[in-house]
């Protein structure tokens, strides 16, 4: 397997604080890797860096070339697909429409009607709600609307920020086995931010365990998940 | 009665121009949270390069269409150029720099064409318009130009991909942004409509209050109590709200009449229109700041 | 979304307090102060040594410096030190202006006693003040500044109010009489207007200064810099902005007071929206939350007006371009620049640059 998106020493800065203290590693294509680790270890800037949403130094390098420096909207234009925490609805406009805007960028009308299929497909219930304004959509559909979003834009890299934030178990594990699927059959690679540790070893094939900006702890899901140490001292089940 | 009638036709047509301008206040809010004092003056501006035009020999629709597109190229501009370095800046800045834009625009036109009252054409033909006794043909005119105005805006805005962008851009610029919309781009759009519907409303009021740079004073304020009345956050209510101001300008100046033609005291009339304005501002913005048709924004802290 | 507001506010609190730091630091009264009054009280009786340079015209300019000052100061207060932008302090200028005149006009003895219309203009200010911060206090950034543009913009039309006229003399305004100096002082009315405005722009000065030092200035600034903590510290942060909203009226109210007496005539259209963008323009090129930096506003402000119209005989004469270049333009002009180059005005510009100098 190649290496679809590579971070390479990335350090990120708030104002005058630094959040990310040299930051790196690697995204397979076809794979899912997960970021670990407690609040304020970073994972959320990291991927706010990878889009260029911070001030950033360090390289990231997407199928072989570097894109840093470039604007949050080229590199979404790029392939990536950003799932921003706390889901970031347009409140105001339809489900319809907030589908739409994902579609954008894209010229090829057929490809985008294949996609919207595609997303009715995972999330009949957003076919219900289509001309309801996304604001009122509960917890649970947003969130299925932002990975929505995120595939109307044919992306080749998702990144996925706490998908299961403030969500029912429930709706948590429908969301997480609609991710497998859109991994395998949309071909999709995915660099996920969970908190619920146990949920995104299980789903990803490679993990990484963040500390106050740094890299801590690295390697194959299930060799992480199977050492207790690790499990005890950074994942905290 | 029919004399009420009249006023509150003829408040229509005022309500038009209002409406118009309070959008174009509107636009720019929605996408930056921004009140552009320097609306008013942008649209007076607009209005002095469409009577250049005709002095130039243009005929007035040529001329209205050309003010407009310049118009729009300017607010385009002024936003990348003016406002772009000071999105970040402090709410007095960016109110600063709008008072020095106001400024700017008021001296400039002053300065290249005097301060003497200027006469501006109707183009719409005497005879032919206008519903006989009820309204006149130049007030019938305008609120059919506004309509069309605002519907045009308004399928932009509800049919177009790059309106829906816009919405977007102005809703949630980050989401905006994840979904590849250039968002910058989208509030420079913004500035430049607004500029080219302010360019619309100055024009087609130029003829009834006669061209002057300190013409739009008061439609400014009036244009701002319509936009409040109806809800900053909300085009269509800004539009609504407009017009409501229009019609209750002239019921205020109605009623003052009657009340000092029956009664023989004066208490309100055309003088204190500014003061009704200034009510109307406070009123909304202390009982209900989010107008009639609002949202209620909740504000982050 | 949430990191990058907080980093903007953090730039903002950061821009703020460096503005707020020289007069918090400030414990008491520097000696330079102490040195610019002594020479300001000193300056008319140079007229003897040097009178080609102190006439009377001279003294009376700089007496009207020391009014826009005075009225600056009081914008300042409340947008500078309390975080509430008005764009419509000209509207209290005309109120202290039209209580003396009017005080001065309709009661026959109080010519002779022109000095009790300072502290009638100021309570009347402080009480239009205190109710105009009522409903302000719903209102902040945007919204507290469109109410006021609306009242710089009604204030004009309000004066020439049918049933005022008999008091306000309507379009026309009123013609009062210059104060004339007492006990027999050999001073001429320029130089008695003088000393008279010195004396009531130093004790105001010194009121501000202590205030602003004191428990109730932090409690100012601390609303300007974050209302909800400062809520949250027991600030009774209603009652402080209404309360400087009223105080700030009131230096304003006596600037335009002392005008009424300086100039000697009020009519409503002086008092237009022009006069609310020099008194911003004032607060902006002195510095914003700076006292010294209202003086330098004040003295920009008149020296502006002053020289529009040298100003723009030299554009079109000297440098041939067909246009005037009126006060209004280079107000518009340099609010622009200012923002981009000096954020924090003259004064503060001088504050960064000196320390910068000195490491």
């Amino acid at each position: 397997m190649t290496t679809v998106l590579e971070v390479k020493d990335l350090k990120a800065y708030y104002g005058q604080t630094q959040a990310l203290h040299g930051v790196s590693f690697e995204l397979l294509e076809g794979g899912i890797t997960t970021l670990l680790g407690a609040n304020g270890a970073g994972k959320t800037t990291t991927l706010r860096a990878i889009c260029n949403m911070v001030r950033t130094e360090g390289d990231v390098v997407f199928q072989g070339r570097s894109i840093r420096g470039q604007a949050t909207e080229s590199i979404v234009r790029l392939g990536f697909a950003h799932v921003p925490e706390g889901r970031g609805t347009f409140t105001t406009l339809t489900v319809d429409e907030n589908l739409r805007i994902a579609a954008y960028t894209r010229s090829d009308k057929a490809a985008v009607k294949r996609d919207l299929d595609m997303v009715f497909e995972y999330f009949p219930r957003l076919r219900e709600r289509i001309q309801q304004q996304a604001g009122t959509l509960s917890g649970g559909e947003q969130q299925m609307l932002a990975i929505s979003r995120a595939l109307m834009l044919g992306p080749r890299v998702m990144l996925l920020d706490e998908p299961s934030f403030g969500l029912a178990p429930l709706i948590v594990q429908e969301i997480f086995r609609i991710m497998r699927r859109i991994n395998t059959e949309a071909k999709c690679s995915m660099l996920l931010v969970e908190q619920n540790a146990a949920l995104a070893l299980d789903l990803a094939d490679h993990a990484y365990v963040l500390e106050t900006g740094r890299v801590v702890m690295s390697g194959p899901s299930d060799v992480v998940k199977n050492d207790e140490n690790i499990r005890k001292s950074y994942l905290g089940y | 009665m029919e004399q009420l009638m009249q006023q509150v036709v003829s408040g229509l047509a005022n309500g038009a121009i209002y409406a118009c301008v309070a959008l174009a206040l509107v636009m720019i809010f929605v996408s930056t949270d921004h009140i552009n004092f320097a609306q008013g003056e942008m649209a007076m501006f607009s209005t002095y390069i469409a009577w250049q035009l005709m002095q130039w020999g243009a005929g007035f629709w040529p001329a209205f269409f050309i003010a407009i597109a310049v118009s729009f190229v300017g607010g385009l501009t002024i936003e990348r150029v003016i406002l772009r370095p000071l999105h970040t800046a402090p709410v007095l800045s960016i109110v600063v720099v709008f008072i020095g834009l106001l400024a700017i625009c008021n001296s400039i036109a002053g300065s290249v064409w005097s301060y003497l009252i200027k006469e501006f054409p109707s183009p719409f033909p005497k005879d032919t318009f206008g519903l006989a006794g009820l309204i006149g043909p130049h007030q019938f005119g305008v609120v059919l130009v506004t309509i069309v105005v605002l519907s045009l805006l308004f399928v932009f805005f509800r049919f177009t991909p790059l309106g829906l962008a816009m919405r977007a851009a102005a809703q949630n610029p980050v989401s905006a942004r994840l979904a590849g919309v250039r968002v910058d781009w989208m509030l420079a759009l913004g500035w430049g409509l607004a500029a080219a519907v302010g360019a619309v409303a100055g024009t087609m009021v130029a003829h009834i209050v006669y061209l002057d740079p300190n013409m739009m004073g008061g439609i400014l304020l009036y244009a701002f109590a319509g936009a409040l009345l109806g809800g900053i956050s909300n085009p269509g209510g800004a539009v609504l709200g407009g017009f409501m101001v229009g019609v209750l300008e002239n019921l205020v100046a109605f009623i003052g009449n009657a009340i000092e033609k029956s009664f023989g005291v004066y208490i309100i009339g055309n003088g204190e229109k500014l003061t009704v304005a200034l009510i109307i501002v406070i009123t909304v913005l202390t009982v209900k700041p989010s107008g009639l048709f609002g949202r209620v924004v909740v504000k982050r802290v | 979304m949430a990191t990058t507001e907080t980093a903007a506010a953090a730039d903002a609190v950061a821009r703020q307090a460096a503005t707020a730091e020289p007069p918090a630091r400030a414990a008491a009264v520097k000696p330079w102060v102490w040195a610019v009054v002594a020479v300001a009280f000193v300056l008319p009786l140079l007229k003897f040594v040097i009178p080609g340079v102190i006439s009377d015209y001279r003294l009376f300019v700089i007496s009207t410096m020391m009014i826009a000052a005075i009225a600056v100061l009081g914008l300042n207060l409340l947008t500078g030190f309390n975080g509430q932008i008005s764009l419509g302090h000209g509207a209290f200028y005309a109120v202290g202006a039209y209580t003396a005149a009017v005080m001065l006009d309709k009661i026959s003895w109080m010519p002779d006693y022109y000095f009790l219309t300072i502290p009638a203009a100021a309570v009347m200010c402080f009480v239009v003040g205190y109710l105009f911060g009522l409903p302000a206090l719903r209102l902040e950034g945007h919204y507290l500044a469109l109410a006021t543009f609306a009242l710089a913009l009604a204030v004009p039309q309000l004066l020439k109010y049918k049933w005022l006229e008999g008091l306000t003399g309507g379009v026309q305004g009123v013609v009062l009489l210059k104060p004339s100096p007492p006990f027999g002082l050999p001073l001429s009315e320029d130089q008695w207007l003088y000393y008279y405005i010195l004396v009531i722009m130093v004790a105001l000065y010194f009121i501000a200064f202590n205030i602003l030092r004191g428990r109730n200035g932090r409690a100012m600034m601390a609303i300007r810099d974050h209302q909800m903590a400062a809520d949250t510290m027991g600030i009774d942060t209603a009652q402080y902005k209404t309360v400087t909203f009223g105080i700030s009226a009131a230096y304003t109210g006596i600037a335009g007071a002392l005008s009424a007496s300086a100039i000697a005539y009020v009519a409503p259209d002086s008092f237009g929206f022009f006069l609310s963008i020099s008194l911003l323009i004032g607060l902006v090129v002195g510095g914003v939350a700076s006292l010294a930096g209202s003086i330098i506003g004040g003295v920009f402000t008149v020296l502006v007006q002053n020289s529009a119209q040298a100003l723009s005989k030299f554009v079109k004469n000297d440098l041939g371009l067909p246009f005037d270049l009126s006060a209004y333009a280079v107000y518009g002009i340099l609010l622009l620049i200012l923002m981009y180059v000096m954020p924090l005005g003259i004064a503060g510009g001088i504050v960064m640059a000196w320390r910068r100098l000195r490491g």
